[in-house]
């Protein structure tokens, strides 16, 4: 079996700041790979990589045997990688159904001519795209939320609806930063639940940044710790839970 | 109380969502044609130049209003309309060709005028478009062999496949068709992929992005159909006016189409022509009170700008949404009577967004 993302000695500096260094790790088809670590230990750095939006000042990102690491985000999202962010970033003066829609978007087959004059193919895409929008409102229970503008919805909706909008991409590898957080128990909880449906239902791979040591453990496969840029260990939830050089970072050492 | 029970998702596509706008909007579109008949000719004139406003201001209404671009430099897009058609008109091209013309150079310009919109934004985007449209100020005022420069030039009347639009009326009725193209087209955009791209583009760049949307492909293309559709109506301007000079087409003009847009609502068609009309209306209005006024004050030079500026500054401060968010909730209000709460239009609190990318 081949590794369906690689990253290869990723390294990133912003300024004089190191913010990744040197970080490897492989993720396989229909696992869930979590990035823990403390702030800054540079994890959505590394997302942000993945996804296009920084370029690595060393190293490479590879996606089913490509490199990927050179390519704008928009192109990185057509190969089938989709991504939440931290802080919710939905298009907040639409509908939930459009935010969806704009999910569909990397699928499309019209031009701005044929949209201009709304032709029956850009009718049928139109159709054709709903029914695999409505099939993510159904998979999240979102009919409820469907024709409601963003900007009125409660935060734990919209994690929902942005997780919803990755979804519609039919993507490969779903990017979750840290999809968590701001949610209560009970939300979080379900949460956990979708990941996992995700993963065993819909067959994605998904690469998860999440501090809820409770969630990772419920759903992780491995799990990669990080500090300071640099990696600590690597393995399953509880391995590297206990693993020395973790417990350090979290608590600080035995000398302080 | 109206309830909608949707079968299938034909429904959520149709411009028309039930059968009561079918029926209003035939209403107002008979009303509309019979109009001419019924007014007398100075008012259709207004009305040509409301439907001329209109169509640019669902122009730049694409722009701004739905892909979040700002550009403080559309007059000029309105003269390479004008000016095109007035020029390509007198060289005995037919009308169909030259308006065709008229909208594609106007475009293929915002395209350019549309790349600084990949690197800047909000207010460098705005100073860029601003030094736009003096650009071509000074342009069309030293290309004098063209343009006739600061003497003007003269537009001829104007025929359509052989028709002579002669009259009032027969402007009226193809300035109302054009726009109800532009207008069909517009909504058509907005319901399809290239609309909700842009939308999404207004709303976070990027997630977008995130969503397989090049930036660059849909900024350029935004620039471009809204300076098209400016274009257009640029054309129809040469010809209700009939003569054209660099003065009409000032940095003042393209402030004036953005307080427009503000005043009808940014962020929906209805806004952009609510606007339109209202400009045009409030000038008239200003013109009639000038007679009723004491001369210190009619006769003041600076009364129709600062009347505009206390308007634009109430709207601001007292309807944000524009006479567009004025209507929905005279509308709502009817529609839930008698429940309608002062609240519901209340702004909702907005989460923090990410900074940390931009």
């Amino acid at each position: 079996m081949k590794p369906l993302l690689t990253a290869n000695h990723l390294s990133i500096q912003f300024g004089g700041l190191k913010a990744v260094s040197d970080v490897s790790f492989e993720v396989w088809p229909n696992e869930v790979f979590s990035l823990i670590g403390p702030n800054g230990a540079g994890k959505t750095t590394i997302f942000n990589m993945i996804s296009g939006h920084y370029r690595p000042s060393d190293g490479f990102v590879t996606f089913e045997g490509e490199k990927i690491s050179h390519l704008p985000p928009y192109e990185i999202a057509r190969l089938g990688i989709a991504r939440t962010f931290q802080n919710i970033e939905l298009f907040e003066h639409a509908t939930v159904l459009q935010n969806l829609l704009v999910g569909r978007h990397c699928h499309r087959h019209t031009n701005w001519l044929q949209d201009l004059l709304f032709t029956p193919a850009t009718r049928r895409a139109e159709l054709q795209f709903r029914r695999t929008v409505e099939e993510v409102i159904e998979f999240l229970e979102l009919q409820h939320y469907r024709d409601s503008m963003v900007a009125g919805l409660p935060y734990g909706v919209r994690k929902v609806v942005e997780l919803g909008r990755a979804l519609a991409m039919r993507p490969k590898l779903l990017l979750l930063d840290e999809p968590s957080s701001g949610l209560n128990v009970e939300e979080t909880e379900d949460m956990g639940f979708w990941i996992e449906d995700i993963k065993n239902d819909l067959g994605v791979t998904v690469i998860m940044v999440e501090h809820d040591m409770g969630l990772v453990s419920r759903v992780s496969d491995r799990v990669l710790a990080l500090n300071q840029g640099e990696e600590l260990a690597l393995g399953s939830a509880a391995e590297v839970q206990s693993h020395p050089a973790v417990v350090e970072a979290y608590l600080g050492g035995a000398d302080v | 109380m109206r309830f909608l029970f949707k079968t299938d998702y034909q429904r959520d596509i149709r411009l028309f969502k039930h059968g009561g706008q079918m029926f209003w909007y035939s209403a107002l579109a008979l009303a509309l044609i019979a109009a001419p008949w019924l007014l007398s000719s100075y008012w259709v004139s207004q009305f040509i130049f409301i439907w001329i406003y209109a169509i640019v201001s669902v122009g730049l209404m694409l722009l701004v209003g739905f892909t979040g671009q700002v550009s403080i430099g559309h007059a000029a897009f309105l003269a390479m309309g004008a000016y095109t058609e007035g020029y390509l008109y007198s060289l005995g091209w037919p009308f169909a060709l030259s308006l065709t013309f008229a909208a594609l150079i106007a475009g293929i310009t915002g395209i350019i005028v549309g790349l600084p919109a990949l690197r800047v934004k909000g207010m460098y985007l705005a100073i860029a478009t601003l030094a736009f449209g003096f650009i071509v100020e000074e342009g069309v005022t030293r290309a004098d062999g063209i343009t006739g420069g600061n003497s003007g030039m003269m537009v001829g009347s104007l025929q359509v496949f052989g028709l002579p639009i002669d009259s009032e009326q027969r402007m009226y009725y193809l300035c109302l068709f054009i726009l109800a193209l532009v207008v069909l087209g517009v909504m058509n955009l907005l319901r399809s992929p290239t609309g909700r791209a842009f939308v999404a583009i207004r709303d976070s760049e990027i997630s977008a992005q995130s969503m397989g949307i090049n930036l660059a492909y849909y900024k350029t293309t935004a620039f471009a159909l809204s300076a098209a559709i400016t274009g257009i109506a640029g054309a129809l301007y040469a010809h209700k006016l009939r003569f054209l000079s660099p003065e009409q087409f000032t940095f003042l003009q393209s402030i004036e189409l953005l307080i427009i847009l503000v005043v009808g609502g940014i962020g929906s068609i209805y806004g952009a022509i609510f606007g339109a009309a209202f400009w045009i209306v409030v000038q008239q209005l200003i013109v009639i009170a000038k007679d009723w006024l004491p001369p210190a004050i009619g006769q003041q030079t600076g009364l129709q700008p600062t009347i505009f500026g206390l308007i634009l500054i109430a709207f601001i401060l007292f309807e944000p949404m524009g006479l567009y968010g004025r209507w929905l909730k005279i509308r709502t209000y009817f529609q839930l009577f008698p429940f309608y709460r002062k609240g519901m239009f209340r702004r909702q609190k907005s989460y923090m967004k990410s900074e940390r990318l931009k």
